[in-house]
This record gives structure tokens, C-alpha cells and sequence, in this order.
């Protein structure tokens, strides 16, 4: 404990040094920390939108589905394990059947998956109410950057042509009857919605289906998993979004590397100038009994109180910002473009665990770089350090 | 009044135009054994096949395809055996040189000299255009006797480019034909099709062609010059064909047909 209130003394008699160097460290703090957050709200954000949107609470495949290999796409349809059809009649589950179309809309030739989705399903956020029948065209949704891509708006008709499950060809005139504002890549990009029953008839495949959407709270049922059908998971499911946030994390990592660089310079620096211009100092320490290990002790502390002195400004400016960018967020208005699912605006989730663990990691590491230069002091010997000279 | 003459004479081209009969070739000197004439819309069909279909061939031909962006031509070797196998290579224009396709049976494979990779042509790659042309590679793919395919009744008569002509409703024999309806117009004295029209299952217009010049070789009538037309695009010209050479040869080489030769 003396050696505490000693290496803290020591500290604060720094003077403006020493506050200099935990602000630089507090502001890594606070940085680091407003990182963490954007980037686990990304995350969460990401998942939520996917989930709600797509992946609900799992998905059942039929086996020869890929969603990587639209070359799947003709054989990927099977009829309703009995179990499935009692949870979609249920309102559990929503059946989904793909199949390849070419779209012809405003003079582009566009190679698209026409989905057929039922109009009451309230499982997943597709605005499938607007596919009710309205007595001319086919009803279709799209999102709004395949509008873009296709240069379709709300009301316009296109002509879809596609070949059913026997290969002959058909082609029809669709509605645009709502374009739908989402960030789920997977929903929107080359997608056409139509209604499931519309679709089963058009391709001449009577009650099939590509994939089975589960509700969110519900529960895989037994039996379900056959050599036609398997169950995906959510944690199946979301490992790309999952993989994409990791490679953000990385990303984001190196932001962290340089601020801390940045801060730990400077600690680093007032260690070594601290160790040379205190050699006297220290040789009297060391001529009144304390021992090395006590000097090595009192000087490292003296350089890792610098993060508590940092986590204490953080604390008290922090707080204040890292609140109001909580609620206010960050602008990711043009990210839909490059088809990340997340909204206009991601809104950090500051956690316990960032919190700690970035305190965890500036503590240690600020304590790592104060006791590097306090190597030295076991070289010292206590006459020559009288006379301030130093190994 | 010489705008006025120049306007006559331009008017009077345009007219004459219209009803000028279809351009014709002879390539080879006429050997066709005189036929009884067809009775039904099946023996006509039968005849149409049996007129352009031939156990091997070889054929110079250049595709250009009329775009937005203006006009881009390509020219090809082809040879073809069985009716049902082909082998295509691209000889211009100097990016496309060198490209080949191979097609045995209802399997297709490109090789781009570029990448030296042989790819195989297979689900959503079949509905890209060829070449950015209005055909799709699953056009090339789909039954060419059209006998096999489709029940025909005739409509009706009409003159077509100066030549009397019957006009054919065929409708598919079975689930599994591309086309569920097509529309021919053949000539009553060649038994070549002058215009087709494919149509969906809903009836929509898909695909048209336009045969705008003929040629006769070794006794056959067939097309010299057409033009290809994707009916749903609202826009484009379609894409024009010419048959620049074609022979008869029903001893192509074996080795031809083999996915080796396409890195040959």
C-alpha cells in the first residue's frame, strides 16, 4: 500500500504530462469502446433484420436445395412432410417455392428466382397482403434495390418468363404491387415474390415447396428431418452474416491498434524519460533499503495508473457521449448498396463485456509498456545511481 | 418538281420492295428426287424435317446482333452430325476467336481460349443469350425434328415474300416440349419455313424468325439469311443470321465430337 500511494503521488506530481497522457489513453477508451458497440449493434442489427425477415426461428431445406447453386433451383421442390403442412396451417411456418425466371422490364433482360410465398402469412416481414389477386396481371413484390436494378416502380407491369417443371416455356404479364423497403439482400436482390399458389400452378408443381420458413419461438418439430428435408438452424443460417461481421471486427481492429499505438507511445515515453531524469531518485530509494523489485514495482505503477487515471476522464466525458450516440446512431444511409443487411441508421450496444474487456486490454496493456522500460532499474547500482549515472 | 420525282422513285423502291420475292441461291446443282405432294400438316411436317435436317454438315455462317449500342457481327464454323450433335468455332470477330462450343446430345460445353477453360452450359447458364445474340443456348438445346414434337394442323394459305405458303399450327405432343404452340409458314413448293412464331404456354408471343433469303443445296431448300427476334424484348432488331457456306458431309470425323477437340 505504500507503494501504491507512493507510485500514485509520484504520478500526480506529473502535472500536466501526466493528465496529457490519460486524456490521449481516455480518448482510446472512449473510441474503442464506441467501436465495439457500433460493431456489436451491427451485429445484432444484422441478425434481427435477417431473422425477422428470412431466416424466422430455422429453416427446413429440401435436400437438393443450395442457395449457393442456383443450378439447384429446378430440382429443389418437394411436397410437405405432413408435420410441416400442420405448422404452416398452423401459422408456424411459411413455405417458400423458388424457381428461375427471366424478367423483362423496362428494356433490360434480368435472370431472376421467383419465389412463391403465401399472401396471410404474417411470419416474416414481406408485405405478402399485397399479392392478393387484383383480377389482371400477376401480383408481385419486389425490394427496392431490385427495383433499382430493374427500373420498376409500384403499379409498373414487366413480363416474366420462366419454363415449368416439365420444361416448357410460359410467359406473363406481372404488377408491381408493392416494392418493399428492406436491407435482407437475400429477399431483395434478383427476387420476385409472387403468391405460393400462383406459382404452384404456373410451373405445374401442385403443393411444392424449395424451403420451409419456421416462426421464431417455435420448435423443431420431430420427424421432420428426413432424407428430403433438413433442418437449418439459425446459427446455420446467419454464419455468413456472422463470418461478415468477423471480418468487420478485424476491420475495426486495426482503428484500435493505432490509437492504442498512439496512447502506449506516449506512456512508453514518459516511462524511459522518467527513468532517466529520476536515476538519482531512485539511487537514494534504493540507498535508504528498498529493494529493486520494489523500484520496478513503484515506477511500473506508477505508469499503469495512467489507465485508471484514462478509464476515470473516460467515465466522466464518456458516459455523456457514448449515451447520446447510443440513442442518436450512426448514418449508414448508402450501405444498402453494397447489400449488407442493416438499416439506415445502426444504434450501438454498449455491453457489459465491451466495457470490461476494453478496460481489461488498456489496463493491461498500458502496464505491459510501463514496466518494459523499468527493465533497466535492475541493472542499477545504487552508488552509481547517486551519482545519476545509469547502466 | 425533281424532289418531287426523287420522292416518286423512292416510294416506288419502297413498294417494289415489299412484294419482291425472297432472294434466292443455288450452291449446288439440284439433285432432289421428285416427291409425291403432301396430303396432310403431318407429311408436311415430315417434309420440312426430312428437307433440313441431314445426318451431317458443315456450315460458314456470321450472327450479327442489332443492339442499342449499335451492331456487333460474329462468324462461325459449325459441324454438325446426327441431328443432334455440333461443334462451333468462333472465328470472329479477334475477341471471340478461338471460343468453341461443343453440344453432344443435351449436353453443351463452351472453351474460351482466354481462360483455356471448358465450361459446362447447364440450368440458369442455358437462359443466357448466346453471344448477347437474341438466342439462348437452350434454343440450340431443344429437339430439332419437329415431327417428334408436335401434332400440326393447317390454318391457312397466304403469300409470304412472293411465294405461296401454308400456314401450320403445331401443338405440343407432349408436357415436356420447350414450345408449347408454334406457328410455321412453309412454302408450298420447298417445304421451308419462311416465318416462324414460338409461342408460350399462355399463348404469348416468345421468339419469332424471319427468313429473308433462301438457298438450294444439293436439291434442299434452306434458309440463306434470317433474322432471330426475342418477342418479349420491347426494344432491339433481333439478331440477323447468314449462312455464308453449307455442305453435306456425312463422314465428319469422330474425334470432332469430343470435348478434347476443344482445346485443340
Amino acid at each position: 500500500m505504500p507503494l501504491f500511494k507512493l507510485a500514485l503521488r509520484n504520478l500526480l506530481g506529473g502535472g500536466l504530462r501526466t493528465w496529457l497522457n490519460a486524456f490521449i489513453l481516455s480518448v482510446s477508451f472512449v473510441i474503442i469502446i464506441g467501436c465495439q458497440g457500433l460493431y456489436k449493434g451491427m451485429a445484432q442489427q444484422m441478425e434481427r433484420l435477417a431473422i425477422d425477415s428470412y431466416y424466422g426461428g430455422g429453416q427446413y431445406w429440401q435436400a437438393n436445395y443450395d442457395p449457393f447453386d442456383t443450378l439447384t433451383l429446378d430440382d429443389a421442390h418437394g411436397r410437405l412432410p405432413d408435420t410441416l403442412q400442420k405448422m404452416s396451417a398452423a401459422g408456424q411456418a411459411v413455405p417458400v417455392l423458388k424457381r428461375q425466371a427471366t424478367l423483362y422490364a423496362q428494356n433490360r433482360v434480368l435472370n431472376i428466382t421467383l419465389n412463391g410465398i403465401k399472401t396471410e402469412q404474417t411470419l416474416i416481414d414481406i408485405p405478402t397482403a399485397k399479392l392478393r389477386d387484383t383480377g389482371h396481371a400477376i401480383p408481385a413484390i419486389i425490394g427496392d434495390a431490385m427495383a433499382k436494378s430493374a427500373g420498376l416502380r409500384q403499379g409498373d407491369t414487366a413480363v416474366l418468363r420462366w419454363r415449368n417443371a416439365h420444361g416448357t416455356f410460359d410467359a406473363n404479364e406481372i404488377y408491381i404491387a408493392a416494392i418493399m423497403n428492406t436491407h435482407v439482400g437475400v429477399i431483395d436482390q434478383g427476387q420476385v415474390w409472387i403468391e405460393l399458389g400462383t406459382l404452384q400452378e404456373i410451373t405445374a408443381l401442385p403443393d411444392a415447396a424449395t424451403l420451409v420458413i419456421t416462426a421464431k419461438d417455435s420448435v423443431p418439430p420431430h420427424g421432420v428431418d428426413t432424407e428430403n428435408w433438413s433442418f437449418k438452424d439459425q446459427d446455420f443460417l446467419l454464419t455468413d452474416e456472422r463470418n461478415m461481421m468477423a471480418s468487420e471486427y478485424i476491420e475495426g481492429g486495426i482503428l484500435y491498434v493505432v490509437f492504442l499505438f498512439l496512447a502506449m507511445l506516449g506512456i512508453f515515453d514518459t516511462q524511459i524519460l522518467a527513468i532517466y531524469h529520476r536515476v538519482k531518485e531512485m539511487g537514494t530509494m534504493l540507498a535508504l533499503g528498498i529493494t529493486k523489485n520494489d523500484l520496478i514495482w513503484i515506477f511500473t505503477l506508477e505508469g499503469a495508473l495512467h489507465s485508471v487515471l484514462a478509464a476515470g476522464l473516460a467515465f466522466i466525458y464518456g458516459t455523456p457521449f457514448l449515451v447520446w450516440f447510443g440513442k442518436v446512431g450512426f448514418s449508414m444511409a448508402d450501405m444498402d448498396q453494397l447489400g449488407i443487411a442493416i438499416g439506415d441508421t445502426i444504434y450501438p450496444v454498449f455491453t457489459p463485456g465491451i466495457i470490461a474487456g476494453t478496460a481489461i486490454l488498456i489496463f493491461a496493456l498500458t502496464a505491459l509498456v510501463s514496466y518494459l522500460p523499468c527493465r533497466r532499474i535492475a541493472k542499477l547500482t545504487p552508488t552509481d545511481a547517486l551519482r545519476g549515472k545509469i547502466a | 418538281m425533281l424532289k418531287k420525282i426523287i420522292l416518286g422513285i423512292c416510294a416506288l423502291s419502297v413498294v417494289l420492295g415489299a412484294v419482291t420475292p425472297i432472294a434466292e441461291e443455288s450452291i449446288a446443282s439440284p439433285a432432289a428426287v421428285a416427291k409425291p405432294a403432301p396430303q396432310t400438316a403431318t407429311e408436311i411436317l415430315q417434309r420440312i424435317d426430312d428437307n433440313r435436317l441431314s445426318d451431317g454438315k458443315i456450315a460458314v455462317m456470321s450472327m450479327t446482333i442489332h443492339g442499342r449500342r449499335g451492331d456487333r457481327t460474329i462468324s462461325a464454323k459449325s459441324w454438325q452430325r446426327n441431328i443432334q450433335d455440333s461443334f462451333t468455332e468462333y472465328l470472329a470477330p479477334a475477341r471471340e476467336k478461338g471460343t468453341k462450343m461443343l453440344k453432344l446430345g443435351d449436353q453443351l460445353w463452351t472453351y474460351a481460349p482466354d481462360t483455356d477453360r471448358t465450361i459446362l452450359i447447364s440450368g440458369h447458364l442455358l437462359r443466357q443469350s448466346v453471344m448477347g445474340s437474341d438466342l439462348s443456348y437452350e434454343d440450340m438445346m431443344e429437339d430439332p425434328v419437329l415431327a417428334n414434337n408436335y401434332n400440326a394442323a393447317i390454318s391457312g394459305e397466304e403469300i409470304l415474300n412472293g411465294r405461296p405458303a401454308w400456314v401450320l399450327e403445331l401443338t405440343a405432343k407432349k408436357d415436356d416440349i420447350a414450345y408449347a404452340k408454334r406457328q410455321l409458314w412453309v412454302d408450298r413448293e420447298r417445304f421451308i419455313a419462311l416465318k416462324e412464331n414460338l409461342y408460350a404456354k399462355s399463348g404469348a408471343l416468345l421468339k419469332t424468325l424471319d427468313v429473308n433469303a433462301v438457298m438450294q443445296v444439293d436439291g434442299r431448300w434452306l434458309a440463306k439469311s434470317m433474322i432471330y427476334k426475342d418477342a418479349l424484348k420491347k426494344d432491339g432488331d433481333g439478331t440477323s443470321v447468314v449462312i455464308e457456306s453449307l455442305e453435306f458431309n456425312d463422314n465428319l470425323p469422330e474425334t470432332l465430337f469430343s470435348k478434347a477437340s476443344l482445346r485443340k
